[in-house]
Parts: structure tokens; C-alpha cells; sequence
């Protein structure tokens, strides 16, 4: 062991008290740190989870078609016409799903068409959301399969898949069949082959999702599709990949953070509130591991003065309490690690929903460790600076004529 | 060729203060040969310590020259002083001076570590002999507060011995200890100074162990009033 780590190890086991102390101190505030990251990255995912249950990270989809002024002739009124609201298909919309494809960062593409439409069953009937999709594509958007509440994810030929609120309103159960209806009324009847819960409520009860080619055909689209549902890696970056796709394409490319953009502020806020306590947790830690060295150096200065009078140099002597410092840090971290993940683990099995999922998720991953580790060492080392100097300048004539 | 004196001192004074100066040390000349073994006596606060420490390099006199085998020390910055201090010089004080939280072996090894930055073999080999050159070796693995105030004594002097220093500077060894161990410690210098020829200055208010020394310096009021030389004792 060199002299320096072997002195300062030394000179923390001296201390006992003191050094528990701040041990303590360090894992306290380490613990907090990893407690309050754990449950405020586990609320944070959980809300993001929550809301892109049902939504792609990236839409694109055809541009509004842009007001044309109407000219009849010279003198004539000039008239504003909108065009009808009419369904718009993405142009050669398979080249640009292949460029999608392509595209880095991009790991699912999904075609669809939607439209308004109505569901009826019997006497009852509810207006609703027709979803035309390649399942095994639509799944890698929207992951349907483990949010299957009945039945299974199957959309061959006839078949539909529909929001567990509207099979309830509709009193329809799986094989049971289905009648839509769109608004220029083309209908088609399915057959139910499964019920999901996306944990949206606007989902569950309008949408129904069926077979891209019956889809089509309902919507009078055929061939076409009327979005391109993206999922991304970097899910934060989704804007701005949304702004490069739109350049690209010439469509018009949301992302979910646009389309979230209240939960976005919330999660903003949540963020900000935890670098603040977490920054005021770490200045108390430093204070307190500094003042403790600063009392031990004082109470040790006559040990100093004999090392520096038997040719102990400055930056050795420097060292020895840079390295109390870190490891107080080291230690804080391994024990507050412990400590906050048990807190964390604790906190999360006290309140549980009814389906036995915590009510406040936590999130605890080596990243988290490690960030906190590295914090705590840093603490601990700058917090020492003081105290180190303090020390290295000790005067041994001073400090031995004064025993 | 004569071989270079362990110690010249060239005019040294020592002033104390800024506004209202104080000189505690007045123009000493001194050289210290190697082998001998002097003693420093002089009333309270003649200036004995500031002058051991001016030596022992742990403070700068405000003028004249230290010399230590030969080597100038004025111009070199703290670390070299240290360095300098760690292979030529060896400390005994009074209050012995152990650091608490090491064993005595370890207390011994400590200036060699803090010269190598690790330990090594050699080290503890050296340190357990000289522990029991000093008749500790038994106690090598004790603290410093389960020995005596004499035994502590002796492993601060195994310390100051680590390095094999040209110079060992003892600020009143025996001050703080019985007559009958008070000598025995004094003794076990005289022995270390007889079989190794290490250089010996040793502060002493005892007139009864100066008496026994080679060389009997005397400073008063900062100034070097008599510096005999006795007729060497057969040991
Ligand atoms: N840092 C200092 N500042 C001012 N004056 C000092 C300082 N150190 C020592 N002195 C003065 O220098 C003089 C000599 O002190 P020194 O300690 O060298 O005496 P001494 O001979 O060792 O005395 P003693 O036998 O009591 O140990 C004293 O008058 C003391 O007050
Ligand atoms: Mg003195």
C-alpha cells in the first residue's frame, strides 16, 4: 500500500467517531440521491410508458392541403375555398417507408390508414376509430400483444381487434362479430378476435383495428395509407428526428413530444426539482466532510508537524487527506448504494394497484450507481481540498515547539 | 583531505517579528565533525530550540548560512529542504513525538516509507533491528499508548536512526522522563554515537549528562558564550 493511502486509512480508523460520522453522512446523502433518482426516473418512465402505450414516437403523415384562392374571372369576388375534409394519402408512401427504414435511429416503421367510422352490434352502435394496419408491423409500434386483455392479436382477412371499453359498450366478447360502418357508407363486418387495454381511455373505447387492406377498402383509400408511425432509440430525440424526417420527406412528421407537450413541461419540472435537491444534498455532505477534516487536521496537527519534520513533502502530505476525502466518498457510495436501493425497494413494495404492480415505480439501473459513485468520490475529494491544504501548510517548527 | 564537516553554521541570526524585532539568535559560527557527540545548553529561552531548529532545517535563519555536508541550504525550496531532511537528519523531541494510530515497528518505518512511497522487505528488516538495537524488539506491534513514557522514548530514537542520518538533532530526550531513564536513554545514544559514528546535538537542561558529553556548547541570550571540548571517557 503507498505511504499516503496507508497513512490516511490510518488516520480515519483514529477517528472513529468523526469518521463514522461522516461515513454516515456520505451514505445518507448518497442514499437520498439514489432514492429520489430511483422513484423520480421510475415515475418519469412510467408516465412516458403510460403515454406511448398507444402512440408512435414519430407521425408522419401527407400535408394539410394548402387554401387555394378560386378565381373566376377578373372582377370577380375572389373566393377562399377549403378543400372537403378529405382523407390524404402519403405519396408512394412504400419508398418512403423503406427510407424510414434506413434511417438511423429508426427501429419500426408502421403503415396505416385511419378514419372516422361507426361500430355497431344489435341495436347499439358507437362512433369510433377505424385503424387499418400490418399487425406484425403495427405491434413493434404499439406493443397490442401484451396488452391483450381477451382473445388473442390475430387481423386476418375479416378479423378486428377492438378497445375493451367499446366491447363492453357493445356487449361484444371475442367471437362475436361486428359491423363498421364509415362515412361515405362503406361497411364490412369483422370478426372480434381480440380485446387490448392501452391504458387510454379515448383508446379503448373508439379504436378498432383491422387488416391494412380492409382498411383500405372501407376508406376508400386503396393503396394508400394515411400515416407512417415511427419508433425511435432516443426516445428525447424523437423532435428532433421528426423535424430532419419532415425536411427530408416534405411531410409532416410529430413527434410525441409536440403531441405531449403538457407532460413534457411536467417532466421538465420533476427534472428540475430533483437536480436541485439532489445539488443542496450533495453541498450539505461536502460541508460536513469538510468540516470533520478541517477538526481532524487541527486535532492531528502535531502528527503532521512530525511527518513533515521527517521529510514528508507538501503535495504528500497534500494527498493524505485528499485521499481521506475520497475515501469517504468511496465508502458513502457503497454503503448509501446499499441503503437507497433498499429505500427505494421498500418504498415501492408499500402501495401496490390492484393488479399488483407498485403504485410508485422505481427505477434503479448500474448507470444510477455508478453516477452516484462518481458524485460521492468527487464530494468527497473536493471537500478535502480545503482541509488538505490546510494541513500541507502546517509549519512542523511551529507545530512541534507548540506539544 | 580532510572530510567535510556534518554541520557549518556561517554568521546565522534569527529575528522574530515584524514591527518590534526581536533577535533571539546573534551571528553563530558553529561545526559539528563527524562522530561527535555535543551537548546545547543554556538557560530558558536562550534560543537552544530556535537554533536545533534552524538546523534541523524546519525553519530559515534571517541571515547567515547553514551548511549540512557540505551542502549550502539557502535557495533550496520547502520540498527540497524536505528531502534533504529526510536523508541527512534524524529528530528525537522531548514529547517523543510518536504518531498515535501506527505501531512502533510501523512509527520506525515511517520516514523510510515516506521517502519510497511503498513499503518494502528491507524496511521492516531494518526497522525490527534497529527496534532491537534500542531493546524493543518484543514490542514492535504495540501502540504507542500501551508503552512506557521511556519505551516510547527509545522508538522515537529507532526513528530518528530509519534514515542512517549524518546528524540526529534531540530536543531534550530525557526532559519529560525519571532520572533512572533519563539515562538509560541517554546511554543508548552515547552507544549508537560510539558504534556508528553517528553525529550527535542534543539539548539538555541536565548538567549531569551534559557532563558526559564530548563537546559542551553554551548559548546565552542567543549568543555562544563557551564551547568545550571535554577529555574523551574511555566507554
Ligand atoms: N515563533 C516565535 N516568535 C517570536 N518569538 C519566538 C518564537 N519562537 C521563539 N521565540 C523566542 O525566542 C527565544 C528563544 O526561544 P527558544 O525556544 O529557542 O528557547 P530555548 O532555549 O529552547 O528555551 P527552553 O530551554 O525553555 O526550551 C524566546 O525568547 C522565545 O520567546
Ligand atoms: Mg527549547
Amino acid at each position: 500500500m503507498p505511504f499516503e493511502l496507508f497513512v490516511a486509512l490510518r488516520f480515519l480508523r483514529e477517528g472513529r467517531a468523526q469518521t463514522a460520522l461522516i461515513f454516515a453522512g456520505a451514505s445518507v446523502g448518497v442514499a437520498v440521491i439514489i432514492f429520489l433518482s430511483a422513484l423520480i426516473d421510475g415515475l418519469q418512465a412510467s408516465l412516458v410508458d403510460k403515454t406511448l402505450g398507444s402512440q408512435a414516437h414519430i407521425l408522419l403523415r401527407a400535408p394539410d392541403e394548402a387554401a387555394r384562392p378560386l378565381v373566376s374571372s377578373p372582377d370577380a369576388l375572389v373566393q377562399v375555398v377549403r378543400p372537403a375534409q378529405r382523407l390524404r394519402t402519403i405519396d408512394q408512401w412504400q419508398q418512403v417507408l423503406r427510407l424510414m427504414e434506413r434511417t438511423p435511429g429508426v427501429t419500426a416503421v408502421s403503415p396505416s390508414v385511419s378514419g372516422a367510422g361507426l361500430a355497431s352490434r344489435g341495436t347499439a352502435s358507437r362512433s369510433i376509430v377505424v385503424r387499418g394496419v400490418e399487425p406484425e408491423r403495427f405491434e413493434r409500434i404499439i406493443d397490442v400483444p401484451s396488452k391483450l386483455v381477451a382473445g388473442q392479436w390475430r387481423l386476418l382477412g375479416a378479423e378486428a381487434v377492438i378497445g375493451q371499453k367499446l366491447a363492453r359498450e357493445l356487449g361484444v366478447v371475442v367471437g362475436d362479430t361486428l359491423r363498421v360502418t364509415t362515412a361515405d357508407g362503406r361497411a364490412d363486418s369483422f370478426l372480434v378476435t381480440g380485446l387490448f387495454d392501452l391504458g387510454t381511455q379515448e383508446v379503448n373505447e373508439r379504436w378498432v383495428l383491422v387488416p391494412l387492406r380492409s382498411g383500405q377498402t372501407l376508406l376508400d383509400l386503396v393503396g394508400g395509407v394515411t400515416t407512417l408511425e415511427l419508433r425511435v432509440t432516443d426516445l428525447f430525440g424523437a423532435q428532433a428526428l421528426a423535424e430532419r424526417l419532415s425536411q427530408r420527406t416534405g411531410l409532416v412528421a410529430e413527434s410525441w413530444m409536440t403531441l405531449n407537450a403538457q407532460l413534457l413541461v411536467a417532466l421538465q419540472s420533476q427534472s428540475s426539482s430533483r437536480y436541485m435537491i439532489q445539488f443542496f444534498v450533495i453541498i450539505a455532505v461536502a460541508l460536513g466532510i469538510a468540516s470533520v477534516l478541517v477538526v481532524s487536521v487541527v486535532q492531528k496537527s502535531r502528527e503532521i508537524g512530525i511527518l513533515k519534520a521527517m521529510g514528508t513533502t507538501t503535495p504528500q502530505v497534500m494527498r493524505v487527506f485528499l485521499i481521506q476525502g475520497a475515501v469517504v466518498g468511496l465508502v458513502g457510495s457503497l454503503l448509501g448504494g446499499l441503503m437507497g436501493a433498499g429505500l427505494a425497494r421498500f418504498f415501492a413494495s408499500l402501495a401496490t394497484n390492484p393488479d399488483g404492480s407498485p403504485t410508485f415505480p422505481i427505477q434503479l439501473d448500474a448507470k444510477l450507481f455508478l453516477t452516484a459513485s462518481a458524485v460521492a468520490i468527487v464530494t468527497g475529494l473536493l471537500s478535502a481540498v480545503a482541509p488538505a491544504r490546510r494541513a500541507s501548510g502546517l509549519d512542523p517548527a511551529v507545530v512541534i515547539r507548540e506539544a | 583531505m580532510k572530510p567535510e564537516p556534518v554541520l557549518r553554521l556561517v554568521g546565522v541570526t534569527k529575528e522574530y517579528g515584524e514591527e518590534v524585532v526581536t533577535r533571539v539568535l546573534h551571528d553563530i559560527d558553529l561545526t559539528l565533525e563527524q562522530g561527535e557527540f555535543a551537548a546545547l545548553i543554556g538557560p530558558s529561552g536562550s534560543g537552544k530550540s530556535t537554533l536545533l531548529n534552524i538546523i534541523g532545517l524546519l525553519d530559515r535563519p534571517t541571515s547567515g548560512q547553514v551548511l549540512l555536508q557540505g551542502q549550502d541550504t539557502r535557495g533550496l525550496d520547502e520540498d527540497a529542504l524536505a528531502r534533504l531532511r529526510a536523508r541527512t537528519l534524524g529528530f528525537i523531541f522531548q514529547f517523543h513525538h510518536l504518531m498515535p494510530a501506527f505501531t512502533a515497528l510501523e512509527n520506525v518505518m515511517m520516514p523510510a516509507l515516506a521517502e519510497r512511497g511503498w513499503p518494502d522487505e528491507r524496511m521492516r528488516t531494518r526497522a525490527l533491528e534497529l527496534l532491537a538495537q534500542v531493546g524493543l524488539k518484543e514490542r514492535a506491534g504495540a501502540y504507542p499508548r500501551q508503552m512506557s513514557g521511556g519505551q516510547q522514548q527509545r522508538v522515537a530514537i529507532a526513528r530518528a536512526l530509519t534514515m542512517s542520518p549524518a546528524l540526529v538533532l534531540a530536543d531534550e530526550p530525557t526532559g519529560n522522563l525519571d532520572t533512572g531513564t533519563s539515562a538509560q536513554v541517554f546511554e543508548l545514544l552515547r552507544h549508537i554515537n560510539r558504534e556508528q559514528r553517528m553525529t550527535f546535538l542534543i539539548v539538555t537542561h541536565d548538567p549531569r549528562l551534559a557532563q558526559q558529553c564530548d563537546r559542551i556548547i553554551e548559548v546565552v541570550d542567543g549568543r555562544i558564550v563557551s564551547d568545550r571540548r571535554e577529555p574523551r571517557r574511555s566507554g
